[in-house]
């Protein structure tokens, strides 16, 4: 198929994922060696005495993206690898907007999986399991609606649904709120504009 | 995928047992015998150094640490090239040919044995670790590949830590001496050290030492059969030559390296020396001005070159394509500890369950647009 399904593809499903990377991960060797990690121990604090220890949020942020990244590579690097080939998409009578249904659903389980990290996280400190189980059953839920895999109006829709409430939450849970959110909009959040001098 | 009728060198004079036999268990003895074969020209070498050492023979371990790098970034980047020619059907005269692999050659020789910049340093480690690489993927049997690799992570924890083992007792030998041991190709992905002599000053609080500590050395293999050195860090001696220091002032024990652009730090603070000086010298200074920051990884090639046999393997073997790669890339990132035969373990693990257990459970997940 052609070179334009391959990028075109490859770009939505981890263009944004891409991009939190670059904009927020990059630039901080700490978060890095997070991301590859997964997961933060006491050896790091040891390594790096001048710099505050990483929040509990930063690690959820960074774990969800890492974990994300690795669910969405492992599931769609070989269906993108296979679109660079020779083939017809339907020709048995399957949907042929394989690729574009895939893709789309790659980039909603990334962006799930960053939500997810930082409620799980967060329920973890504060020890609110409704919130783990809420995580759980989502995640459950959104597997679950893939089975109907045909029909992706109701499949794609509803995750995506499914997404924008989990961010919403999430937001809410790492410290935003709708006055911080106007700020950052209005770009009038100090904070904000300072961040790059200011360690988080 | 093997185009060539006949390859252009051969690795048969360590692999002499074929592994084209009738029974599995021949082969499977066949490839023992072949890792048994590969492993003892790998003691013998570093022994060899070792007693090379030993006997302060510097001038013959420097020759031949230049002859093997010519070697690899000469001859193996000539026979590469032609392999990636002959694949793509790409015709090329042999000036031209000439000029490239002497240009990249050259470069290559001036980056890592005299001075360069960084990146371009770090690249051309890169590369002849992937050229090495590629060399023990194309011409090793394939399950005589795998069991050497097992035996190589295997000798290597052996060699650093038994009491006898050879690089243990290399680095003993240099600890005796007080010197710093020849160090060999080293990768450092940043500039972090500071160069800088002083007295350690016994009443500045926070004034550190590094201390030596063997179980986390890596040796690295700088060319085929040839293990090198592990680094040593070693901390100054309050009255040790030149080792005076003024709170304020820096003095670089190697003033070339300092003057060498692209050589500070981003936020300016101070200069480093790049990753092939003779001679390391750590000064870990909690009070002064200088902290010492860890944001680099140091690894010896030796790691460079097996991880990359490992995944080139997997890649070029493992019939899951892509999955298999990324679980071998991604296992050896996740290090337990930063030593050679864990990551090698974990990848080997990675790399066969994935391909008999991963794959076919992923590729069925993707064709029916299953996520988990």
């Amino acid at each position: 198929m052609t070179a334009a399904v391959f990028f075109g593809c490859a770009f939505i499903a981890f263009g944004p994922a891409l991009a939190l990377y670059i904009f927020t991960i990059a630039t901080e060797p700490l978060r890095v060696i997070f991301l590859i990690i997964g997961k933060a121990s006491e050896g790091l604090k040891s390594i790096n005495p001048d710099e505050t220890a990483p929040s509990m949020r930063l690690l959820a942020y960074v774990s969800g993206l890492g974990f994300g990244i690795m669910s969405g590579v492992f599931a769609f690097v070989n269906t993108l690898s296979d679109s660079l080939g020779p083939g017809t998409v339907g020709i048995h009578g399957d949907s042929p907007q394989f690729f574009l249904n895939s893709a789309f659903m790659t980039l909603v389980i990334i962006l799930l999986h960053v939500f997810w990290g930082i409620i799980f996280f967060d329920g973890c400190e504060k020890k609110k399991w409704s919130a783990l189980l809420v995580v759980l059953l989502t995640h459950l839920l959104v597997s679950a609606l893939t089975f109907i895999s045909p029909h992706y109006g109701i499949n794609l829709v509803s995750t995506y649904i499914i997404m924008v409430l989990m961010g919403i939450w999430a937001f809410f849970v790492a410290g935003g709120s709708c006055r911080s959110l106007k700020l950052c909009l209005l770009c009038q959040d100090k904070d904000f504009l300072l961040f790059n001098q200011r360690s988080r | 995928r093997e185009q060539s009728l006949q390859p252009a060198i051969s690795l048969s004079i360590y692999t002499p047992f074929t592994e084209d036999t009738p029974s599995v268990g021949q082969r499977l003895l066949n490839s023992v015998l072949n890792t048994l074969i590969m492993i003892s020209v790998i003691v013998a070498m570093t022994i060899f150094l070792v007693v090379l050492y030993k006997y302060r023979c510097y001038k013959f371990i420097h020759g031949w640490l230049i002859m093997s790098s010519l070697m690899l970034l000469f001859l193996f980047t000539y026979i590469y090239l032609g392999e990636v020619l002959k694949t793509y059907n790409v015709a090329m005269d042999y000036p031209t040919l000439f000029l490239t692999v002497w240009n990249f050659g050259a470069v290559g020789m001036v980056c890592i044995h005299w001075k360069g910049p960084l990146v371009l340093q770090q690249a051309y480690l890169i590369m002849i670790s992937a050229l090495m690489a590629l060399v023990f993927i194309k011409y090793l049997p394939e399950w005589s590949a795998w069991v050497i690799l097992g035996a190589i992570s295997v000798y290597d924890l052996v060699a650093v830590l038994c009491p006898k083992g050879p690089l243990r007792m290399l680095v003993e030998t240099a600890q005796e001496r007080n010197e710093p041991i020849f160090p060999a190709l080293i990768y450092s992905s940043a500039m972090v050290w500071t160069v800088g002599m002083a007295k350690l000053d016994p009443s500045s609080q926070g004034a550190l030492q590094l201390p030596y500590d063997p179980e986390m050395e890596e040796d690295s293999y700088d060319s085929f059969g040839e293990p090198s050195y592990p680094e040593v860090f070693e901390p100054p001696l309050p009255g040790s030559p030149g080792g005076e220091l003024e709170e304020e002032e820096e003095t670089p024990i190697l003033p070339e390296l300092s003057e060498m652009p692209a050589f500070h730090s981003p936020d300016g603070r101070w200069p480093s020396p790049t990753a092939h000086s003779s001679h390391w010298l750590l000064v870990f200074r909690g009070s002064q001005s200088l902290p010492w920051r860890p944001g680099g990884v140091k690894l010896g090639l030796g790691d460079f070159i097996f991880y990359s046999v490992l995944v080139g393997k997997a890649a070029a073997t493992g019939s899951g394509d892509w999955n298999t790669t990324l679980a071998c890339f991604v296992a050896i990132l996740i290090k337990a500890l930063p030593a050679l035969p864990i990551s090698i373990t974990f990848g080997l693990i990675f790399y066969f369950s994935t391909d008999n257990l991963v794959r076919p459970f992923m590729d069925t997940l993707a064709s029916h647009q299953l996520y988990i």
